[in-house]
C-alpha cells in the first residue's frame, strides 16, 4: 500500500486485484463504503469506473451510492493525478489578489480546467478553499512545495522547473 | 400500546406513540402543506415545508419527522408558521424554472399547487438554475433535472420499493443532482422502465416520454388503419383524468372517447390476456408433465422482465417464454386481423394505451416484429391518453358507453383481472383447473391470490396434483421471490409484476397513484370480472376462433413464431 509514489499508475487488472484484496474485510458491509473507498483509492491514486464498480459489488451497496459519495466529497477523484499536482487557493483572499488570473493562465498553459489532468500526465490542477497562508496570497502549491506572492510570471517560471522534474 | 395524547391547534389528539406530528394532526383532520414527504417510503424531513410551532422547541419543527411526544403542544397556523414556510417555498422555487404554462405535469404539479395554496403571488429570488439538458435516452422515461426539487421521494422509490437503485442524489452542493451513476444516461442503465419514480415526483422533473404526436400524425393519415387496444387497467383509471372517483369503471366510456378520436377500430388487450393464459398454462401442464423447468415464472410485466435480465440472469430459463398481451396483440393485429380483413399489414398501425411506462421500451425490444413489422407502433400511457381526449375537447363523462369492435375485442372476466397483482395467477388457475379435472369450477374466486399484499402463496388441488403457486408485487418482493427460488424453496407457477399492486399501480397511471387509490382500481377490476358473461378464457369463443382459423393449438408452430420470445442477459452495471 503506497500513497503518494504511485499516484500516476495505469490502472489494470493487476489493481483491480489489489483493490479487491484490499476490500475483502469490508465485504458485505454497506456501513464502511468511506474507508473502503479510501483503501481502493491508494492503488491508484483515483477511482475510476471499474473501481467503483468493485466496490460496489464487494460490500453490497448500489452503485449510484458509491459513486454519490465519491462525488461529493472532494478528496475522491475519478481521474488520475499528475505527476506534479498543482493546487490553486480560491479563498477570500487569494481570490481578491488574482488567483483567477493565475487559473486563467494555467488554462491557457496547460489546456486543462480544475479537477483535470494534461494529456501528457505531467500536471493537474485543482482549486482549494483556504490553505491558512492568506498573508501570502495568492498562494499556490505544487505537491508539497508552496509558493507565494504568485503573479503570472513567477507561475511562468513554477510551469518551467516543474514540466523537466 | 399505550396512546400519546397532545394538542394540535388547541385540539386534543391521541397518536400511537412513534407517529409522526405530521400524521397525527391528519387523523385529526388538520392538514399541513408538504412536499418531499411520502408516507412510510420518504420520511426524511427535506424540504422542510411542514414546519409546525412546538411548545418550548427553540425552533419551528418538521412536522413529518418529529414524533408525537406526550403533553406536547402544537400549532400549526401561526404567523412565524406560515411566514417560514413560505420563505422555503420561495427558496425552492428560486432555482425552479418558471414554465408552468408549457409544462407536462401543469395542473397535476405539486409544487405548482402549494405556490398556489401558500399564496405566492412574485418571484422575489433568483438562485444558480443549473442549465441540464434533458436526458431523453431511455424509451419510457424523460428526466429533466432543472425542475428537480431534490426531494429524493424517486430516489427512496427506486432503491426501496423497487431495490433497482438506479438514481441517486450525485455531486454536492448547488451541483447536487439526482442521477444514475457517473451521470450516465438512464437508457444505459439497470433502470427497468417502471415509472414509479414519475408517479411519485412532485414535479416535471421525470415524467413520461410522451408520444401523442406520434398517434396524431398516425390518425389523421388517410392511408393508415389505426387500432388501438386498451390494457385491463386502463378502464378503472382513465376516468380518474377526468374527476372520476378512483376505480370506476370506464369502459364503454372509454371505448366511445377512443372512437371519437378516429381510431379505425377499438380492440381489447384483455382479449389477448385470454389468450395467454391458453399458452401459458399450456406451457405450464407441459413442463409438469414432462420435468421441464420449474417453477414456472409469468412473463407479461416488462419491468420485470428487464430485472430479471439484470439482477438474476441465471433464472431466465424460468420465464414463461410467452410475449406479453400487448405484444401477443400487436403480433396478431398484422397477421389474424390482416388477414381477416383484407387490409396490407404495411398500413395496419397499431396503437397501446397502457397504466405502464416499460411497455414503451417492450415495444421496441428485439424480436417484437413477429408480423414482419414492428408488431406494437406506439405506446400511450393512461396519462398521455387522458392529455389527448382534452386536447380533443371530448366531454368523457357524458359520453354513452359503446361496445369494443370484433374479434380482437372479445374477453372474458379472467382477461380483466390481468390488472391486478394476483389477476394472472387467479386466470390461470380458472382455466388449468377444468382442462385438467375435466369438472367446472364450483367457485370462480380464488382469493387467496387477492389483494395487494407484497407476497400471497396457496396452494391448488387438481384432481391430486397440489399445485404451490405464489404471487409477487413490487420489485422488492419480486427479489425476494427469486431469493427463495435460489434457495431452493419448491412453487409449480409464481406470477410477478413490477409495480405495487400490478398494473392498477403502473407508473403510467394518473397522478396521484397511492395505496388507498389501487386499492380501489383493484376493487373496480374484480367488479368489471363480475359483471363480465364469461370468466374463464378457455371460454372465449373468439380466442376458440383463433386457434381453429389460424394459430391451430396453443404452443403450436405459429404461436411459437409470433406469440413466444427469448430474453436477454445484461450486465448489473
Ligand atoms: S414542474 Fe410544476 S412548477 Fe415546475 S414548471 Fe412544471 S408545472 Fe410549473
Ligand atoms: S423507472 Fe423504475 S427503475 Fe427506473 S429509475 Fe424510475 S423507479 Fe428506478
Ligand atoms: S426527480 Fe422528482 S422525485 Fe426525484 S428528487 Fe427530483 S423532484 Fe423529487
Ligand atoms: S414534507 Fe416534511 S420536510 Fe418535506
Amino acid at each position: 500500500m503506497s500513497h503518494g509514489c504511485s499516484c500516476h499508475a495505469q490502472f489494470g487488472r493487476e489493481q483491480l486485484e489489489e483493490i479487491e484484496k484490499l476490500l475483502e474485510p469490508y465485504s458485505g458491509q454497506p456501513g464502511s463504503l468511506i474507508q473502503a473507498l479510501h483503501k481502493a483509492q491508494n492503488v491508484a491514486g483515483y477511482l475510476p469506473r471499474e473501481a467503483q464498480v468493485l466496490v460496489a459489488e464487494k460490500l453490497n451497496v448500489p452503485l449510484t451510492r458509491v459513486y454519490g459519495v465519491v462525488s461529493f466529497y472532494s478528496l475522491f477523484t475519478t481521474k488520475p493525478k499528475g505527476r506534479h499536482k498543482i493546487h490553486v487557493c480560491t479563498g477570500t483572499a487569494c481570490y481578491v489578489r488574482g488567483a483567477s488570473r493565475l487559473l486563467n493562465q494555467l488554462e491557457d498553459q496547460l489546456q486543462i480546467k480544475p479537477g483535470d489532468t494534461t494529456k501528457d500526465g505531467q500536471f493537474s490542477v485543482d482549486v482549494v478553499r483556504c490553505l491558512g497562508a492568506c498573508g501570502l496570497g495568492p498562494v499556490v502549491t505544487v505537491d508539497e512545495d508552496v509558493y507565494g506572492r504568485v503573479n503570472n510570471g513567477k507561475l511562468d517560471d513554477i510551469l518551467s522547473k516543474y514540466s523537466r522534474e | 400500546m399505550s396512546q400519546v395524547s397532545l394538542t394540535i391547534d388547541g385540539i386534543e389528539v391521541q397518536a400511537a406513540p412513534g407517529t409522526s406530528v405530521l400524521e397525527a394532526a391528519k387523523k385529526a383532520g388538520i392538514k399541513i402543506p408538504t412536499l418531499c414527504y411520502l408516507e412510510e417510503i420518504n420520511e426524511i424531513g427535506a424540504c422542510r415545508i411542514c414546519l409546525v410551532e412546538v411548545q418550548g422547541a427553540r425552533t419551528l419543527q418538521a412536522s413529518c419527522v418529529t414524533p408525537v411526544a406526550p403533553g406536547m403542544v402544537v400549532r400549526t397556523n401561526t404567523p412565524a408558521v406560515r411566514h417560514a414556510r413560505k420563505l422555503n417555498l420561495e427558496l425552492i422555487m428560486s432555482n425552479h424554472p418558471q414554465e408552468c404554462l408549457t409544462c407536462p405535469r401543469s395542473t397535476n404539479c405539486e409544487l405548482q399547487q402549494l405556490a398556489s395554496e401558500l399564496g405566492i403571488t412574485e418571484i422575489r429570488f433568483s438562485g444558480a438554475n443549473p442549465s441540464y439538458e434533458p436526458d431523453l435516452s431511455s424509451a419510457s422515461l424523460v428526466r429533466d433535472p432543472r425542475k428537480c426539487i431534490l426531494c429524493r421521494r424517486c430516489v427512496s422509490v427506486c432503491e426501496k420499493v423497487q431495490q433497482v437503485s438506479a438514481i441517486a442524489p450525485q455531486e454536492r452542493g448547488f451541483n447536487t443532482i439526482v442521477a444514475p451513476a457517473f451521470l450516465e444516461p438512464l437508457g444505459d442503465t439497470a433502470c427497468v422502465n417502471c415509472g414509479q419514480c414519475a408517479l411519485v415526483c412532485p414535479t416535471a422533473a421525470i415524467h413520461e416520454k410522451d408520444q401523442t404526436a406520434e398517434v396524431w400524425a398516425a390518425l389523421s393519415d388517410p392511408r393508415k388503419h389505426v387500432v388501438v387496444q386498451t390494457a385491463p387497467a386502463v378502464r378503472v383509471s382513465i376516468g380518474e383524468m377526468f374527476g372520476l372517483e378512483p376505480g370506476s369503471v370506464v369502459t364503454g366510456q372509454m371505448v366511445a372517447a377512443l372512437r371519437k378520436l378516429g381510431f379505425d377500430k377499438v380492440f381489447d388487450t384483455d382479449f389477448t390476456a385470454d389468450l395467454t393464459i391458453m399458452e401459458e398454462g399450456s406451457e405450464l401442464l407441459q413442463r409438469i408433465q414432462n420435468g421441464g423447468r420449474l417453477p414456472l415464472i409469468t412473463s407479461c410485466s416488462p419491468g420485470w422482465i428487464k430485472f430479471i435480465e439484470h439482477f438474476y440472469p441465471r433464472l431466465l430459463p424460468h420465464l414463461s417464454t410467452c410475449k406479453s398481451p400487448q405484444q401477443m396483440f400487436g403480433a396478431l393485429a398484422k397477421t389474424y386481423y390482416a388477414e381477416k380483413s383484407g387490409i396490407d399489414p404495411a398500413d395496419i398501425f397499431v396503437v397501446s394505451i397502457m397504466p405502464c411506462t416499460a411497455k414503451k421500451f417492450e415495444a421496441g425490444r428485439q424480436g417484437m416484429n413477429g408480423s414482419g413489422y414492428q408488431d406494437v407502433d406506439v405506446v400511450l400511457t393512461t396519462r398521455e391518453l387522458g392529455r389527448m381526449l382534452k386536447e380533443a375537447g371530448i366531454d368523457f363523462n357524458s359520453l354513452t358507453e359503446e361496445e369494443y369492435d370484433h374479434p380482437l375485442g372479445i374477453s372474458t372476466g379472467a382477461g380483466v383481472i390481468f390488472g391486478s397483482t394476483g389477476g394472472v395467477m387467479e386466470a390461470a388457475l380458472r382455466t388449468a383447473y377444468e382442462l385438467v379435472t375435466g369438472r367446472t369450477l364450483p367457485t370462480l374466486d380464488f382469493k387467496e391470490v387477492r389483494g395487494l399484499a407484497g407476497i400471497k402463496e396457496a396452494s391448488v388441488d387438481l384432481n391430486g396434483t397440489v399445485l404451490n403457486v405464489a404471487v409477487a408485487n413490487g420489485l422488492a418482493n419480486a427479489r425476494e421471490m427469486m431469493d427463495r427460488v435460489k434457495n431452493g424453496k419448491r412453487y409449480h407457477f409464481i406470477e410477478i409484476m413490477c409495480c405495487p399492486g400490478g398494473c392498477i399501480g403502473g407508473g403510467g397511471q394518473p397522478i396521484p397513484t397511492n395505496k388507498e387509490i389501487r386499492t380501489k382500481r383493484a376493487a373496480g377490476i374484480y367488479s368489471a370480472d363480475e359483471s363480465m358473461p364469461l370468466r374463464k378464457s378457455h371460454e372465449n369463443p373468439a380466442v376458440q376462433a383463433l386457434y381453429k382459423e389460424f394459430l391451430g393449438e396453443p404452443l403450436g408452430h405459429k404461436s411459437h413464431e409470433l406469440l413466444h420470445t427469448r430474453y436477454t442477459a445484461r450486465g448489473k452495471y
